[in-house]
Protein backbone atom coordinates (compact mmCIF):
# COMPACT_ATOMS: atom_id res chain seq x y z
CA UNK A 1 0.00 0.00 0.00
CA UNK A 2 1.44 3.48 -0.57
CA UNK A 3 2.19 5.90 1.59
CA UNK A 4 -0.39 8.23 0.73
CA UNK A 5 -3.09 5.91 0.57
CA UNK A 6 -1.80 4.35 4.12
CA UNK A 7 -2.05 8.07 5.16
CA UNK A 8 -5.76 8.52 3.76
CA UNK A 9 -6.89 5.68 5.48
CA UNK A 10 -5.42 7.02 8.98
CA UNK A 11 -7.13 9.61 8.35
CA UNK A 12 -9.95 8.12 7.73
CA UNK A 13 -10.17 5.84 10.41
CA UNK A 14 -9.48 8.49 12.76
CA UNK A 15 -11.63 11.58 12.29
CA UNK A 16 -14.91 9.46 12.96
CA UNK A 17 -13.46 9.20 16.48
CA UNK A 18 -12.49 12.18 17.02
CA UNK A 19 -15.56 13.67 16.04
CA UNK A 20 -17.55 10.95 18.41
CA UNK A 21 -14.99 12.25 21.47
CA UNK A 22 -15.99 16.04 20.73
CA UNK A 23 -19.67 15.22 20.70
CA UNK A 24 -19.50 13.94 24.00
CA UNK A 25 -17.05 16.32 25.49
CA UNK A 26 -19.30 19.46 24.06
CA UNK A 27 -22.73 18.04 25.49
CA UNK A 28 -20.91 17.35 28.81
CA UNK A 29 -18.96 21.20 28.81
CA UNK A 30 -22.69 22.38 28.03
CA UNK A 31 -24.20 20.59 30.76
CA UNK A 32 -21.78 21.99 33.17
CA UNK A 33 -21.37 25.28 32.19
CA UNK A 34 -25.28 26.07 31.74
CA UNK A 35 -25.06 24.93 35.27
CA UNK A 36 -28.06 22.36 33.90
CA UNK A 37 -26.00 19.72 36.77
CA UNK A 38 -24.52 21.34 39.14
CA UNK A 39 -20.27 20.99 39.35
CA UNK A 40 -21.13 18.54 42.07
CA UNK A 41 -22.58 15.83 40.56
CA UNK A 42 -21.10 16.88 37.08
CA UNK A 43 -17.90 19.11 37.15
CA UNK A 44 -16.69 20.25 34.00
CA UNK A 45 -14.68 18.50 31.69
CA UNK A 46 -11.79 20.99 32.48
CA UNK A 47 -11.49 20.07 35.94
CA UNK A 48 -11.22 16.59 35.32
CA UNK A 49 -9.03 17.11 32.98
CA UNK A 50 -7.24 19.09 35.62
CA UNK A 51 -7.49 16.14 38.11
CA UNK A 52 -7.02 13.26 35.93
CA UNK A 53 -3.49 15.30 35.14
CA UNK A 54 -2.70 15.52 38.46
CA UNK A 55 -3.43 11.95 39.54
CA UNK A 56 -1.09 11.17 36.38
CA UNK A 57 1.88 13.37 37.53
CA UNK A 58 1.63 12.40 41.28
CA UNK A 59 1.86 8.83 39.93
CA UNK A 60 -1.68 7.13 41.83
CA UNK A 61 -3.02 6.43 38.60
CA UNK A 62 0.00 4.99 36.83
CA UNK A 63 0.10 2.72 39.93
CA UNK A 64 -3.47 1.98 40.16
CA UNK A 65 -3.07 1.04 36.53
CA UNK A 66 -0.27 -1.31 36.47
CA UNK A 67 -1.88 -3.00 39.49
CA UNK A 68 -5.14 -3.54 37.49
CA UNK A 69 -2.92 -4.79 34.65
CA UNK A 70 -0.87 -6.97 35.95
CA UNK A 71 -3.85 -9.16 38.00
CA UNK A 72 -5.51 -8.53 34.40
CA UNK A 73 -3.20 -10.08 32.88
CA UNK A 74 -2.16 -13.28 35.27
CA UNK A 75 -6.22 -13.62 34.95
CA UNK A 76 -6.29 -13.40 31.28
CA UNK A 77 -2.95 -15.92 31.10
CA UNK A 78 -5.01 -18.56 33.47
CA UNK A 79 -8.65 -17.95 31.98
CA UNK A 80 -6.76 -18.47 28.07
CA UNK A 81 -5.16 -21.65 29.26
CA UNK A 82 -7.86 -23.18 30.74
CA UNK A 83 -10.26 -21.60 28.24
CA UNK A 84 -8.46 -23.66 25.58
CA UNK A 85 -8.29 -26.95 27.43
CA UNK A 86 -11.93 -26.74 27.97
CA UNK A 87 -12.46 -25.88 24.47
CA UNK A 88 -10.35 -28.35 22.95
CA UNK A 89 -12.09 -30.75 24.98
CA UNK A 90 -15.44 -29.55 24.16
CA UNK A 91 -14.84 -30.16 20.43
CA UNK A 92 -13.35 -33.53 21.07
CA UNK A 93 -16.85 -36.02 20.78
CA UNK A 94 -20.59 -35.04 20.89
CA UNK A 95 -21.05 -36.09 24.27
CA UNK A 96 -18.35 -33.72 25.81
CA UNK A 97 -20.43 -31.06 23.28
CA UNK A 98 -23.28 -31.54 25.28
CA UNK A 99 -22.63 -32.29 28.65
CA UNK A 100 -19.54 -29.91 28.94
CA UNK A 101 -20.58 -27.29 26.79
CA UNK A 102 -24.07 -26.82 28.29
CA UNK A 103 -22.15 -26.05 31.26
CA UNK A 104 -19.93 -23.80 29.81
CA UNK A 105 -23.37 -22.07 28.09
CA UNK A 106 -25.13 -21.73 31.36
CA UNK A 107 -21.67 -20.15 32.92
CA UNK A 108 -21.86 -17.96 30.47
CA UNK A 109 -25.61 -16.59 32.01
CA UNK A 110 -23.70 -15.54 35.08
CA UNK A 111 -22.55 -12.30 35.12
CA UNK A 112 -18.88 -13.13 37.41
CA UNK A 113 -19.20 -10.68 39.31
CA UNK A 114 -21.80 -12.95 40.94
CA UNK A 115 -19.24 -15.23 41.71
CA UNK A 116 -17.29 -12.77 44.19
CA UNK A 117 -19.26 -13.48 47.16
CA UNK A 118 -18.25 -17.18 46.92
CA UNK A 119 -14.68 -16.43 46.18
CA UNK A 120 -14.49 -14.46 49.41
CA UNK A 121 -15.96 -17.08 51.04
CA UNK A 122 -12.95 -19.34 49.47
CA UNK A 123 -10.35 -16.66 50.11
CA UNK A 124 -11.31 -13.94 51.92
CA UNK A 125 -12.15 -10.07 50.60
CA UNK A 126 -8.70 -10.57 48.79
CA UNK A 127 -6.30 -9.93 45.93
CA UNK A 128 -7.20 -14.08 44.94
CA UNK A 129 -11.14 -13.45 45.06
CA UNK A 130 -10.38 -10.78 42.39
CA UNK A 131 -8.07 -12.81 40.47
CA UNK A 132 -10.91 -15.94 40.43
CA UNK A 133 -13.61 -13.39 39.64
CA UNK A 134 -11.62 -12.35 36.49
CA UNK A 135 -10.78 -15.80 35.56
CA UNK A 136 -14.31 -17.42 35.86
CA UNK A 137 -15.63 -14.03 33.73
CA UNK A 138 -13.26 -14.71 30.73
CA UNK A 139 -12.73 -18.50 30.63
CA UNK A 140 -15.71 -19.19 29.37
CA UNK A 141 -15.97 -16.97 25.78
CA UNK A 142 -12.58 -18.55 25.09
CA UNK A 143 -13.98 -22.22 25.67
CA UNK A 144 -16.69 -21.37 23.23
CA UNK A 145 -14.52 -19.88 20.51
CA UNK A 146 -11.99 -22.60 20.51
CA UNK A 147 -14.64 -25.36 20.41
CA UNK A 148 -16.58 -23.55 18.02
CA UNK A 149 -13.58 -22.86 16.06
CA UNK A 150 -12.34 -26.24 15.71
CA UNK A 151 -15.86 -27.86 15.20
CA UNK A 152 -16.32 -24.68 11.71
CA UNK A 153 -13.19 -26.10 10.59
CA UNK A 154 -13.39 -26.70 6.58
CA UNK A 155 -14.34 -30.92 6.57
CA UNK A 156 -12.14 -30.32 2.72
CA UNK A 157 -8.86 -28.62 4.33
CA UNK A 158 -9.26 -31.85 6.78
CA UNK A 159 -9.43 -34.61 3.98
CA UNK A 160 -6.92 -32.51 1.98
CA UNK A 161 -4.35 -32.95 5.34
CA UNK A 162 -5.60 -36.58 5.50
CA UNK A 163 -4.83 -37.38 1.52
CA UNK A 164 -1.62 -35.64 2.43
CA UNK A 165 -0.66 -37.98 4.55
CA UNK A 166 -1.63 -36.02 7.87
CA UNK A 167 -3.25 -38.14 10.89
CA UNK A 168 -3.68 -37.91 14.70
CA UNK A 169 -1.54 -35.32 16.30
CA UNK A 170 -0.12 -33.76 13.37
CA UNK A 171 -3.29 -33.79 11.23
CA UNK A 172 -4.43 -31.72 14.60
CA UNK A 173 -1.47 -29.60 14.91
CA UNK A 174 -0.64 -28.70 11.05
CA UNK A 175 -4.32 -28.56 9.95
CA UNK A 176 -7.06 -28.05 12.57
CA UNK A 177 -5.55 -25.65 14.90
CA UNK A 178 -4.10 -23.41 11.90
CA UNK A 179 -7.64 -23.19 10.35
CA UNK A 180 -9.38 -22.42 14.31
CA UNK A 181 -7.22 -19.33 14.64
CA UNK A 182 -9.33 -16.91 13.44
CA UNK A 183 -12.37 -18.03 15.84
CA UNK A 184 -9.72 -18.32 18.55
CA UNK A 185 -8.45 -14.61 17.96
CA UNK A 186 -12.01 -13.52 18.07
CA UNK A 187 -12.46 -15.69 21.39
CA UNK A 188 -9.45 -13.96 23.24
CA UNK A 189 -10.88 -10.64 21.89
CA UNK A 190 -14.22 -11.13 23.95
CA UNK A 191 -13.03 -12.74 26.66
CA UNK A 192 -10.56 -9.71 27.63
CA UNK A 193 -13.29 -7.32 27.18
CA UNK A 194 -15.22 -9.76 29.89
CA UNK A 195 -11.87 -10.13 32.17
CA UNK A 196 -11.53 -6.16 32.60
CA UNK A 197 -15.05 -5.53 33.36
CA UNK A 198 -15.39 -8.45 35.95
CA UNK A 199 -11.91 -7.02 36.96
CA UNK A 200 -13.39 -3.76 37.74
CA UNK A 201 -16.34 -4.41 39.25
CA UNK A 202 -14.78 -7.15 41.75
CA UNK A 203 -11.89 -4.00 42.86
CA UNK A 204 -14.90 -1.88 43.27
CA UNK A 205 -16.26 -3.99 45.88
CA UNK A 206 -13.01 -6.02 47.51
CA UNK A 207 -11.17 -2.83 49.35
CA UNK A 208 -8.05 -2.66 50.36
CA UNK A 209 -6.36 -3.02 47.12
CA UNK A 210 -4.75 -0.57 44.67
CA UNK A 211 -6.20 -1.01 41.68
CA UNK A 212 -8.09 1.50 39.19
CA UNK A 213 -11.35 -0.21 40.81
CA UNK A 214 -10.34 0.63 44.54
CA UNK A 215 -9.11 4.18 43.51
CA UNK A 216 -12.91 4.74 41.58
CA UNK A 217 -14.53 3.04 45.32
CA UNK A 218 -12.23 5.40 47.23
CA UNK A 219 -13.31 8.57 45.36
CA UNK A 220 -16.66 7.71 45.36
CA UNK A 221 -17.41 7.57 49.41
CA UNK A 222 -14.78 11.41 49.37
CA UNK A 223 -18.19 12.43 46.82
CA UNK A 224 -14.80 13.85 44.34
CA UNK A 225 -16.78 13.78 41.24
CA UNK A 226 -13.24 15.49 38.99
CA UNK A 227 -11.59 11.72 40.47
CA UNK A 228 -14.48 9.60 39.73
CA UNK A 229 -14.75 10.87 35.63
CA UNK A 230 -10.65 10.92 35.70
CA UNK A 231 -10.50 7.25 36.52
CA UNK A 232 -13.50 6.17 34.26
CA UNK A 233 -11.94 7.98 31.27
CA UNK A 234 -8.63 6.12 31.90
CA UNK A 235 -10.78 2.57 32.56
CA UNK A 236 -11.99 3.41 28.89
CA UNK A 237 -9.08 4.73 27.15
CA UNK A 238 -7.10 1.19 28.29
CA UNK A 239 -9.88 -0.67 27.41
CA UNK A 240 -9.86 1.06 23.38
CA UNK A 241 -5.80 0.31 23.61
CA UNK A 242 -5.97 -2.95 24.29
CA UNK A 243 -8.99 -3.73 21.83
CA UNK A 244 -6.94 -2.12 19.00
CA UNK A 245 -4.47 -4.65 19.68
CA UNK A 246 -6.94 -7.11 19.33
CA UNK A 247 -8.49 -5.91 16.27
CA UNK A 248 -5.28 -5.28 14.48
CA UNK A 249 -4.39 -8.53 15.41
CA UNK A 250 -7.80 -9.87 14.40
CA UNK A 251 -7.20 -8.07 11.21
CA UNK A 252 -4.07 -9.52 10.17
CA UNK A 253 -5.06 -12.94 10.79
CA UNK A 254 -7.92 -12.93 8.35
CA UNK A 255 -6.53 -11.29 5.69
CA UNK A 256 -3.74 -13.84 5.65
CA UNK A 257 -6.68 -16.00 4.90
CA UNK A 258 -8.37 -13.99 2.37
CA UNK A 259 -11.00 -13.19 4.62
CA UNK A 260 -11.07 -9.16 4.44
CA UNK A 261 -9.14 -7.07 2.31
CA UNK A 262 -6.09 -6.40 3.66
CA UNK B 1 10.38 -46.60 -10.14
CA UNK B 2 11.25 -42.26 -9.76
CA UNK B 3 13.81 -41.38 -7.66
CA UNK B 4 12.66 -39.96 -3.92
CA UNK B 5 9.51 -42.20 -4.71
CA UNK B 6 11.45 -44.93 -3.48
CA UNK B 7 12.45 -43.85 -0.02
CA UNK B 8 9.06 -44.03 1.05
CA UNK B 9 8.07 -47.21 0.14
CA UNK B 10 11.36 -49.15 0.79
CA UNK B 11 10.26 -51.40 3.20
CA UNK B 12 7.12 -52.91 0.90
CA UNK B 13 8.05 -55.40 -1.89
CA UNK B 14 7.37 -54.51 -5.44
CA UNK B 15 4.20 -55.75 -7.02
CA UNK B 16 4.41 -59.33 -9.37
CA UNK B 17 4.83 -57.90 -12.58
CA UNK B 18 1.31 -57.93 -14.16
CA UNK B 19 -0.22 -56.53 -10.88
CA UNK B 20 -2.83 -53.47 -11.85
CA UNK B 21 -1.86 -50.60 -9.82
CA UNK B 22 -5.21 -50.16 -8.56
CA UNK B 23 -7.88 -53.31 -8.30
CA UNK B 24 -11.44 -52.11 -7.93
CA UNK B 25 -13.28 -55.47 -6.52
CA UNK B 26 -17.57 -55.36 -6.48
CA UNK B 27 -17.32 -52.56 -4.87
CA UNK B 28 -20.47 -50.90 -3.21
CA UNK B 29 -21.63 -48.12 -1.26
CA UNK B 30 -25.12 -46.53 -0.41
CA UNK B 31 -25.77 -43.78 1.82
CA UNK B 32 -28.98 -42.96 4.21
CA UNK B 33 -30.75 -40.08 3.33
CA UNK B 34 -31.83 -37.60 6.30
CA UNK B 35 -35.44 -39.50 5.98
CA UNK B 36 -34.00 -42.95 6.66
CA UNK B 37 -34.05 -43.76 3.69
CA UNK B 38 -31.57 -46.37 2.08
CA UNK B 39 -29.80 -44.66 -1.28
CA UNK B 40 -27.28 -46.85 -3.34
CA UNK B 41 -24.46 -45.17 -4.96
CA UNK B 42 -22.32 -47.84 -6.04
CA UNK B 43 -23.32 -51.11 -7.20
CA UNK B 44 -20.96 -53.80 -7.64
CA UNK B 45 -18.40 -51.67 -9.75
CA UNK B 46 -15.35 -53.65 -11.06
CA UNK B 47 -12.22 -52.34 -13.33
CA UNK B 48 -8.56 -52.40 -13.12
CA UNK B 49 -6.31 -49.44 -13.70
CA UNK B 50 -2.44 -50.42 -15.03
CA UNK B 51 0.57 -49.16 -14.14
CA UNK B 52 1.14 -45.20 -15.57
CA UNK B 53 -2.70 -45.58 -17.04
CA UNK B 54 -4.75 -42.59 -17.38
CA UNK B 55 -8.44 -43.52 -16.67
CA UNK B 56 -11.32 -41.30 -16.66
CA UNK B 57 -14.42 -41.87 -14.99
CA UNK B 58 -17.82 -40.48 -16.67
CA UNK B 59 -21.02 -40.22 -15.73
CA UNK B 60 -23.84 -38.24 -15.29
CA UNK B 61 -23.92 -36.14 -11.74
CA UNK B 62 -25.11 -38.32 -8.58
CA UNK B 63 -24.04 -41.11 -10.01
CA UNK B 64 -21.46 -42.08 -7.56
CA UNK B 65 -18.43 -41.22 -9.56
CA UNK B 66 -16.95 -38.81 -6.56
CA UNK B 67 -17.93 -41.70 -4.32
CA UNK B 68 -15.92 -44.01 -6.22
CA UNK B 69 -13.08 -41.60 -6.14
CA UNK B 70 -13.35 -41.09 -2.41
CA UNK B 71 -13.68 -45.09 -2.11
CA UNK B 72 -10.20 -45.18 -3.95
CA UNK B 73 -8.33 -42.34 -1.68
CA UNK B 74 -9.74 -44.04 1.36
CA UNK B 75 -11.77 -41.46 2.14
CA UNK B 76 -14.34 -43.36 2.42
CA UNK B 77 -15.26 -47.11 2.95
CA UNK B 78 -17.18 -49.26 0.84
CA UNK B 79 -20.04 -51.20 2.19
CA UNK B 80 -18.90 -54.46 -0.10
CA UNK B 81 -16.20 -55.64 -2.07
CA UNK B 82 -12.57 -54.08 -2.23
CA UNK B 83 -9.88 -51.42 -3.59
CA UNK B 84 -6.43 -53.27 -3.99
CA UNK B 85 -3.45 -51.33 -4.44
CA UNK B 86 -0.68 -53.09 -5.69
CA UNK B 87 -2.29 -56.29 -4.49
CA UNK B 88 -2.48 -54.64 -0.86
CA UNK B 89 -6.29 -53.82 0.23
CA UNK B 90 -6.54 -49.99 0.98
CA UNK B 91 -7.59 -49.16 4.51
CA UNK B 92 -7.41 -45.51 4.72
CA UNK B 93 -6.22 -41.94 2.77
CA UNK B 94 -2.69 -41.69 2.39
CA UNK B 95 0.39 -40.01 0.30
CA UNK B 96 0.50 -42.59 -2.37
CA UNK B 97 -2.48 -41.63 -3.44
CA UNK B 98 -2.85 -37.94 -3.67
CA UNK B 99 -6.05 -36.58 -4.45
CA UNK B 100 -6.70 -33.40 -6.95
CA UNK B 101 -10.25 -32.19 -5.15
CA UNK B 102 -12.88 -29.65 -7.25
CA UNK B 103 -12.13 -27.05 -4.74
CA UNK B 104 -8.34 -26.78 -4.90
CA UNK B 105 -7.97 -26.89 -0.68
CA UNK B 106 -5.03 -24.86 -0.03
CA UNK B 107 -4.63 -24.03 3.47
CA UNK B 108 -5.04 -20.36 3.39
CA UNK B 109 -3.15 -19.76 6.34
CA UNK B 110 0.47 -20.86 3.93
CA UNK B 111 1.77 -19.31 1.22
CA UNK B 112 1.75 -21.53 -2.29
CA UNK B 113 5.51 -22.39 -1.23
CA UNK B 114 4.51 -23.43 1.80
CA UNK B 115 1.43 -25.32 0.54
CA UNK B 116 3.71 -27.62 -1.45
CA UNK B 117 6.45 -28.06 1.06
CA UNK B 118 3.85 -29.19 4.07
CA UNK B 119 3.06 -32.16 1.53
CA UNK B 120 7.05 -32.50 1.50
CA UNK B 121 7.10 -32.74 5.05
CA UNK B 122 4.40 -35.30 5.37
CA UNK B 123 6.52 -37.57 2.75
CA UNK B 124 9.41 -37.16 5.37
CA UNK B 125 11.63 -34.64 2.96
CA UNK B 126 14.30 -32.88 5.28
CA UNK B 127 13.53 -29.66 5.91
CA UNK B 128 16.77 -28.33 3.80
CA UNK B 129 15.64 -29.41 0.51
CA UNK B 130 11.96 -28.96 1.12
CA UNK B 131 12.17 -24.96 -0.08
CA UNK B 132 14.51 -26.46 -3.35
CA UNK B 133 12.16 -29.42 -4.28
CA UNK B 134 8.54 -26.88 -3.75
CA UNK B 135 10.29 -24.46 -5.96
CA UNK B 136 11.19 -27.21 -8.58
CA UNK B 137 7.17 -28.38 -7.81
CA UNK B 138 5.99 -24.98 -8.43
CA UNK B 139 7.90 -24.33 -11.59
CA UNK B 140 6.51 -27.74 -13.11
CA UNK B 141 2.94 -25.97 -12.66
CA UNK B 142 4.42 -22.68 -13.76
CA UNK B 143 3.87 -20.87 -10.81
CA UNK B 144 6.91 -19.90 -9.51
CA UNK B 145 6.47 -16.72 -9.63
CA UNK B 146 3.62 -16.54 -6.78
CA UNK B 147 5.50 -19.13 -4.84
CA UNK B 148 5.55 -15.88 -2.07
CA UNK B 149 1.47 -15.30 -2.77
CA UNK B 150 -1.11 -16.62 -0.10
CA UNK B 151 -3.75 -18.70 -2.10
CA UNK B 152 -6.65 -16.53 -1.65
CA UNK B 153 -4.63 -14.09 -4.11
CA UNK B 154 -4.77 -16.36 -6.85
CA UNK B 155 -7.09 -16.67 -10.03
CA UNK B 156 -9.27 -20.04 -9.43
CA UNK B 157 -7.03 -21.52 -12.39
CA UNK B 158 -3.72 -20.63 -10.53
CA UNK B 159 -4.85 -22.15 -7.11
CA UNK B 160 -6.12 -25.54 -8.79
CA UNK B 161 -2.00 -25.38 -10.27
CA UNK B 162 -0.74 -25.09 -7.01
CA UNK B 163 -2.91 -27.77 -5.48
CA UNK B 164 -1.65 -30.33 -8.47
CA UNK B 165 1.96 -29.07 -7.69
CA UNK B 166 1.15 -29.92 -3.86
CA UNK B 167 -0.23 -33.46 -5.14
CA UNK B 168 2.68 -33.84 -7.25
CA UNK B 169 4.78 -32.90 -4.55
CA UNK B 170 3.57 -36.40 -2.51
CA UNK B 171 5.36 -38.26 -5.79
CA UNK B 172 2.09 -39.98 -5.94
CA UNK B 173 1.90 -43.49 -7.52
CA UNK B 174 -1.35 -42.76 -8.60
CA UNK B 175 -3.04 -39.33 -8.89
CA UNK B 176 -6.57 -39.16 -8.33
CA UNK B 177 -8.76 -36.13 -9.30
CA UNK B 178 -12.35 -34.92 -8.88
CA UNK B 179 -13.70 -32.79 -11.68
CA UNK B 180 -10.96 -30.07 -10.21
CA UNK B 181 -11.64 -28.45 -13.19
CA UNK B 182 -15.09 -28.08 -12.93
CA UNK B 183 -15.38 -24.59 -11.87
CA UNK B 184 -12.68 -22.96 -14.12
CA UNK B 185 -13.57 -21.04 -16.74
CA UNK B 186 -12.87 -22.14 -20.43
CA UNK B 187 -9.01 -20.92 -20.87
CA UNK B 188 -7.98 -22.48 -17.78
CA UNK B 189 -9.28 -25.16 -18.18
CA UNK B 190 -7.86 -26.06 -21.56
CA UNK B 191 -4.08 -24.61 -19.96
CA UNK B 192 -4.69 -27.04 -16.84
CA UNK B 193 -5.41 -29.85 -19.01
CA UNK B 194 -2.06 -29.51 -21.17
CA UNK B 195 -0.62 -29.34 -18.07
CA UNK B 196 -2.18 -32.72 -16.32
CA UNK B 197 -0.78 -34.43 -19.67
CA UNK B 198 2.59 -32.96 -19.52
CA UNK B 199 2.69 -34.03 -16.10
CA UNK B 200 1.63 -37.29 -16.55
CA UNK B 201 3.65 -37.61 -19.13
CA UNK B 202 6.98 -36.83 -17.46
CA UNK B 203 6.00 -38.65 -14.13
CA UNK B 204 4.64 -41.52 -14.95
CA UNK B 205 2.09 -41.34 -12.49
CA UNK B 206 -1.32 -43.07 -13.11
CA UNK B 207 -4.34 -41.27 -13.26
CA UNK B 208 -8.06 -41.52 -11.92
CA UNK B 209 -9.51 -38.45 -13.27
CA UNK B 210 -13.41 -37.73 -12.41
CA UNK B 211 -15.30 -35.74 -15.00
CA UNK B 212 -18.51 -35.41 -16.51
CA UNK B 213 -17.01 -33.64 -19.48
CA UNK B 214 -16.99 -35.87 -22.79
CA UNK B 215 -14.47 -33.82 -24.51
CA UNK B 216 -12.09 -33.50 -21.60
CA UNK B 217 -12.11 -37.38 -21.02
CA UNK B 218 -11.35 -37.76 -24.87
CA UNK B 219 -8.54 -35.54 -24.65
CA UNK B 220 -7.18 -36.80 -21.67
CA UNK B 221 -7.62 -40.28 -21.16
CA UNK B 222 -5.88 -44.03 -22.31
CA UNK B 223 -9.69 -45.62 -20.67
CA UNK B 224 -12.54 -43.62 -20.50
CA UNK B 225 -15.23 -45.54 -17.79
CA UNK B 226 -19.18 -44.56 -18.69
CA UNK B 227 -20.73 -44.70 -15.29
CA UNK B 228 -24.64 -44.95 -15.06
CA UNK B 229 -27.23 -42.71 -13.25
CA UNK B 230 -27.73 -43.64 -9.87
CA UNK B 231 -27.02 -46.07 -8.49
CA UNK B 232 -23.80 -46.20 -10.24
CA UNK B 233 -22.53 -49.20 -12.50
CA UNK B 234 -20.32 -49.43 -15.11
CA UNK B 235 -21.69 -48.94 -18.39
CA UNK B 236 -19.06 -48.80 -20.63
CA UNK B 237 -15.52 -48.84 -21.62
CA UNK B 238 -13.99 -47.17 -24.03
CA UNK B 239 -10.39 -47.59 -24.98
CA UNK B 240 -8.68 -44.82 -26.68
CA UNK B 241 -5.72 -45.15 -28.91
CA UNK B 242 -5.14 -41.60 -30.46
CA UNK B 243 -2.12 -40.14 -30.59
CA UNK B 244 -0.90 -37.38 -28.09
CA UNK B 245 -0.96 -34.46 -27.97
CA UNK B 246 -4.66 -35.14 -29.18
CA UNK B 247 -7.02 -32.27 -30.76
CA UNK B 248 -10.90 -32.88 -30.84
CA UNK B 249 -10.57 -31.88 -34.84
CA UNK B 250 -9.37 -35.25 -34.94
CA UNK B 251 -12.44 -36.95 -36.69
CA UNK B 252 -12.14 -40.57 -34.76
CA UNK B 253 -11.71 -38.83 -31.68
CA UNK B 254 -15.23 -36.43 -32.33
CA UNK B 255 -16.85 -39.55 -33.50
CA UNK B 256 -15.99 -41.37 -30.43
CA UNK B 257 -16.76 -37.73 -28.25
CA UNK B 258 -20.14 -38.03 -30.31
CA UNK B 259 -20.65 -41.79 -29.08
CA UNK B 260 -20.16 -41.66 -25.31
CA UNK B 261 -22.38 -38.22 -25.71
CA UNK B 262 -25.43 -39.96 -27.01
CA UNK B 263 -24.74 -42.68 -24.48
CA UNK B 264 -24.17 -40.03 -21.38
CA UNK B 265 -27.24 -38.10 -22.78
CA UNK B 266 -29.42 -41.83 -22.26
CA UNK B 267 -28.55 -41.77 -18.25
CA UNK B 268 -28.91 -37.91 -17.87
CA UNK B 269 -31.99 -38.12 -18.98
CA UNK B 270 -32.83 -41.01 -16.94
CA UNK B 271 -32.03 -38.62 -13.73
CA UNK B 272 -33.70 -35.60 -14.95
CA UNK B 273 -37.14 -38.01 -15.55
CA UNK B 274 -36.52 -39.45 -12.30
CA UNK B 275 -36.06 -36.01 -10.65
CA UNK B 276 -39.18 -34.90 -12.32
CA UNK B 277 -41.22 -37.58 -11.36
CA UNK B 278 -41.81 -39.27 -14.59
CA UNK B 279 -40.95 -43.17 -14.92
CA UNK B 280 -37.27 -43.60 -16.54
CA UNK B 281 -38.25 -45.75 -19.25
CA UNK B 282 -40.07 -42.96 -21.30
CA UNK B 283 -37.75 -40.13 -21.62
CA UNK B 284 -40.60 -37.63 -22.39
CA UNK B 285 -40.64 -35.75 -25.64
CA UNK B 286 -37.35 -37.34 -27.08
Amino acid sequence: MSRVRRASRARSQVWPRVLALAAVVGVWWLLSATGAVGAKNLPSPATVWTALWHRISNGSIPVAASRSLIRLAFGMVVAVAFGTLVGVWMASSRLAQRSLGSLVVGLQALPPIAWLPLAALWFGFTERAVVFVVIVGAFPAVAMATAGGIRQVSPLLVRAGRTLGARGWSLYREVVVPAAVPSYVEGLRQGWVFAWRSLMASELIVQGGKGLGHSLDRAGRHFDAPTILALMVVIVVIGLVIDLGFAAWDRRVRARRGLVAA
Amino acid sequence: MRPGGASRLQAIPDPEPGTPKLSVQAVSKSFLTTRGDVLPVLESVSFDVAPGEFVCLLGPSGGGKSTMLNILAGLERADGGEVLMDGRPVTGPGPDRAVLFQDPALFPWMSVRANVEFALKMVGVPAAERRDRAHAWLSTVHLAMFADAQPHELSGGMRQRAALARALACQPDVLLADEPFGPLDAQAREALQGEVQRVWAETGTTFVFVTHNVREAALLADRVLLMSAAPGRLLEEYRIRAPRPRSLENPLLSRLVADIHDQLELEVRKVVARETGESGQEPGLA
